[in-house]
């Protein structure tokens, strides 16, 4: 009987293995599958042409959209960058984190981080592009992007502060530093790795981005934009023009020049983390 | 200069919301002694010490009544520059907290903040601050090297430096060596009995021992009250209160 149920057991675990390797198994097919495929497609076609040449209607190019994926990215983060890591200090380091206000507070830059991205497009398109009378441009679009990565950037920057140990606070103001010095001078330095990295996960956010650019930006892209107040089109959004308006082949190869980009952010980011994280902030 | 700044407390109750930490505390210390805060966890001798240089301030709920003079001033009087008041009476805290930043940088900390900018000034403080704490011949030559990769007994030399650098009058201590090993603990108590010439000194301190060692005054705390206060010598040896004496021979805390 006792023999029994040990062999039951082992079996239990035998399948269990099996059936948890088997979804990692399918889990990795389908990322493998998905850069495999876009990388087959895509790559015989990327060329200087498609990259940098004048866009004609034969042979497409992609230049308008790297400018204006480099617009939006920096207008998005010049607006977001500042916004956002003003309110994490005024969270972390003028508030009482326990009060019943600032819990809403941060409930509210939850939710507002997990809303679908349409809807900013939608918000952006009634606010900047209709009643500011911004038109369909970058600003309006870059504009759009920094609402939608400001709650992201926010809670990030907040993580990066709040795991500062207060004994650093304190021991800076044992010596007599204000709040000001102490905050420029112990609090942001020591979180800056981390505040840098969160910056640069919200660019990769930009990157991505198309649907909050759709109702926006316009999406010219036949034309390099003159400057900000230009209408124009992003990486991401070429994609779906390309797939959309029969150009298979230069929509393949327009993910991977996407994919290549988010996927170098990224290992930007982690490298950065690592490099900037080695003991600083050894003791608890 | 010539400014006194012995201490003095008068009625002093704190409460933290609801709760009374310290009762009723009268005190008065002199200046170039070292004073030992002793009693059992939760006595209030924590407490007691962070108000001398309003440490306390940065908890909420806390509130404060009674006198603390330090020389001429009330400390908690409206209008007093804290500033000032924690320039002149410096912490060292019971974890060694050096910033992560050069050690140079470190000690150059206070001095910058009350506007020293030239680099042979700075550089006169913070040789003069680490050989007071000594440590500068173990860190001459690193000196632009991260604290955060010294030893923990030298990480709190250098907190000691750090605080001499904004040069205090009144050192304040909370249990400083609770978190070292003997030796590095043998170094920070010479450290203080040659410390005092120069300073007012005021140490938390589990340790009996380490009390009797380096302090010429002694003060028991127990729930939120100064339960005796007189000389190291008397206080250990003839003990006036009952509760000290059992306090001191270890029947608890």
């Amino acid at each position: 009987m006792k023999k029994n149920a040990h062999k039951r057991q082992i079996l239990k675990f035998a399948v269990l293995k099996n059936i948890t390797r088997a979804a990692l198994l399918v889990s990795l097919i389908a990322l493998v599958s998905v850069v495999a495929f876009i990388l087959i497609r895509g790559l015989p076609h990327i060329n200087m042409q498609l990259l940098f040449g004048e866009y004609t209607s034969r042979s497409p190019s992609l230049l308008p959209a790297i400018t204006g994926t480099l617009y939006i990215i920096v207008i998005s983060i010049l607006i977001a960058a500042p916004i956002g890591i003003g309110s994490a200090i005024y969270l972390t380091e003028y508030t009482n984190s326990k009060s019943r206000l600032i819990r809403i507070v941060r409930i509210a830059v939850e939710t507002l981080a997990g809303i679908p991205s349409i809807v900013y497009g939608i918000f952006g398109y009634l606010v900047f592009v209709v009643a500011l009378g911004f038109r369909y441009s970058l600003i309006g679009g870059g504009m759009t992007l920094a609402i939608m990565i400001l709650p992201v950037i926010v809670r990030s920057t907040e993580e990066s502060l709040l795991a500062v140990p207060l004994a650093l606070r304190e021991g800076s103001f044992a010596l007599g530093s204000s709040k000001v010095r102490t905050i420029f001078s112990v609090v942001l330095p020591c979180a800056a790795s981390g505040i840098v990295t969160s910056l640069i996960l919200a660019i990769g956010r930009v990157i991505s981005e198309s649907a909050a650019l759709l109702m926006t930006i316009g999406m010219v892209v036949n034309k390099v934009p003159e400057n900000f107040a230009s209408p124009g089109t992003s990486l991401a959004l070429n994609v779906y023009y390309f797939g959309s308006h029969g150009y298979p082949e230069e929509a393949a190869a327009t993910a991977v020049v996407l994919l290549v980009l988010v996927m170098s952010i990224n290992i930007l980011a982690t490298a950065l983390g690592k490099f900037f994280g080695k003991g600083e902030l050894a003791h608890g | 200069m010539d400014s006194k700044f012995n201490i003095t407390v008068r009625n002093c109750d704190l409460y933290y919301s609801e709760f009374q930490a310290l009762k009723d505390v009268n005190m008065d210390i002199d200046e170039h002694e070292v004073t030992a805060f002793i009693g059992p966890s939760g006595c209030g001798k924590s407490t007691f010490i962070k108000t001398l240089n309003r440490m306390n301030d940065l908890i909420e709920d806390c509130r404060i009544t009674g006198e603390i003079i330090i020389g001429e001033q009330d400390i908690y009087e409206k209008g007093t520059d804290v500033t000032m008041l924690r320039k002149n009476v410096g912490m060292v805290f019971q974890k060694p907290n050096p910033f992560p930043m050069t050690i140079y940088d470190n000690i150059a900390f206070a001095p910058r903040t009350f506007g020293i900018k030239k680099k042979a000034e700075l550089d006169e403080v913070v040789e003069r601050s680490l050989r007071q704490a000594g440590l500068w011949d173990e860190v001459r030559d690193r000196l632009r090297k991260n604290a955060m990769g010294l030893s923990g007994g030298q990480q709190q030399r250098l907190c000691i430096a750090r605080a001499l650098a904004a040069e205090p009058k009144i050192l304040l201590m909370d249990e400083p060596t609770s978190a070292l090993d003997p030796i590095s603990t043998g170094k920070i108590e010479e450290l203080m009995i040659e410390l005092k010439k120069e300073y007012t000194i005021i140490i938390v301190t589990h340790n009996m021992q380490q009390a009797t060692r380096i302090s010429d005054k002694t003060a028991f705390f127990l729930l939120g009250e100064v339960i005796e206060y007189a000389t190291t010598q008397e206080l250990f040896s003839n003990p006036k209160d009952k509760r000290t004496e059992s306090y001191i021979t270890g029947r608890f805390g």
